[in-house]
């Protein structure tokens, strides 16, 4: 499986799927993330790898 | 697995920009950054290497990025933060003055900042004014957003800055104009621009360098260099009607790449072509109390703000 970190929220997505997909999937808008793997950025096609660990990182900020 | 290839070298793509087809490698997209700032400061006119420029950092991902890339370009560029006394159980300014801190220490060991402290200046802090006064009651977004435009002002001019700039980039200015066309406010529509002169009363130029840099793009720019930002909103901002309006429009850019970007570019245009008027511009007075420009006669809205503060301090005490 694929560990997910959002802020205070955690997912397990199953291998094979790409960033774009696994953000949609669990129910965000890729526009508003970036996903993080071992502290590097990584583009939204590339597929994620059993045991892999993401970190989304908010992008929108202001008020 | 890696997905997509950087479009200038074969090195792993760290970002897929869909409003522009272009995928890219960490350095390709630092250089990427570099580049059309400089053209877009060029092609508006924004500044040129001999102007003393201040920026205004708030210790999150757009500002320091700003900062940044005009130190890299060789821009004289001193920063300016104010501290504006927020806490919201996190400690939001204290944790956002330590990020700028970093980033002097870790990237730019020269560079020059002012602080200012508001509540060490006028007495109060931004969530005490919300607290106390009835347009921060309603809006403490807007309390906040006065204090820090009348004081960036005041500042630049009085530390003889020709130019001010903030890190506003495209999603920011996105949803200000969404507003501003859902109420068709024409003097606020033909006045929204990447690049505000002078008023001729003192005030300095403001410009946004990032105007058109999606907010994606300008976390992506922090990431891959490294910077380090403060992540968590404001704890003020919850609600406030500019996200509403970002999240809106990522609605729209999920499903129709690029559609922030024409939104925003078009209606440049427009103006540009001279399609958006208002009726004659609301005359400029200088503030009885601070000098600044101000569309009303007598006090502007920041010297009636700490007025009213007086006023109810007076009256407790009383």
């Amino acid at each position: 499986m694929v560990k997910i970190s959002y802020r205070d929220k955690q997912w397990e997505v199953p291998p094979g799927i790409t960033v774009r997909g696994m953000i949609l999937k669990v129910g965000l808008n890729p526009e508003t993330v970036l996903a993080v793997r071992d502290g590097k950025l990584i583009n939204d096609k590339a597929v994620l790898p059993g045991g892999a660990e993401i970190r989304l990182v908010p992008v929108v900020s202001g008020g | 697995m890696h997905g997509m290839r950087c479009r200038k070298c074969t090195e792993v793509a760290v970002i897929n920009m869909r409003q522009h087809k272009l995928a890219l490698c960490g350095a390709h997209f630092i250089e990427w950054v570099h580049g059309r700032t400089e053209r877009f400061i060029g092609k508006r006119r924004m500044f040129d290497p001999a102007d003393r420029v201040l920026v205004a950092v708030s210790g999150g991902k757009d500002s320091l990025s700003l900062w940044d890339i005009l130190l890299s370009l060789g821009y004289r560029v001193d920063g300016l933060y104010i501290d504006l006394g927020i806490d919201g159980e996190v400690g939001y300014s204290h944790k956002s003055r330590l990020h700028i801190e970093k980033f002097i220490r870790d990237f730019q060991p020269e560079a020059k900042l002012h602080v200012l402290d508001v509540k060490g200046t006028y007495g109060e802090s931004i969530p005490a004014v919300a607290r106390t006064t009835r347009r921060g009651r309603e809006k403490p977004c807007s309390v906040c957003g006065l204090v820090k435009r009348h004081e960036m002002n005041r500042i630049a001019y009085e530390l003889g800055y020709e130019i001010l700039a903030t890190g506003h980039n495209l999603d920011d200015e996105a949803a200000v104009l969404f507003g501003n066309t859902l109420r068709w406010n024409a003097e606020y529509l033909v006045r929204q621009a990447p690049v505000m002169p002078s008023d001729g009363m003192g005030l300095a130029r403001k410009v946004k360098p990032l105007f058109r840099f999606y907010e994606r793009e300008m976390a992506a720019y922090a990431l891959v260099r490294g910077i380090s930002y403060i992540e968590d909103e404001c704890p003020f901002s919850v609600g406030a009607t500019s996200l509403y309006y970002k999240g809106l429009l990522n609605q729209m850019e999920r499903d129709c790449a690029g559609a922030k970007l024409n939104f925003y570019l078009n209606f440049l245009r427009a103006k540009d072509d001279g399609l958006i008027h208002s009726g004659e511009p609301t005359p400029l007075h200088a503030c009885e109390r601070c000098g600044q420009a101000t569309g009303i006669e007598g006090l502007c809205a920041f010297c009636r703000l700490w007025e009213g503060m007086e006023a109810k301090k007076a009256g407790a005490a009383g």
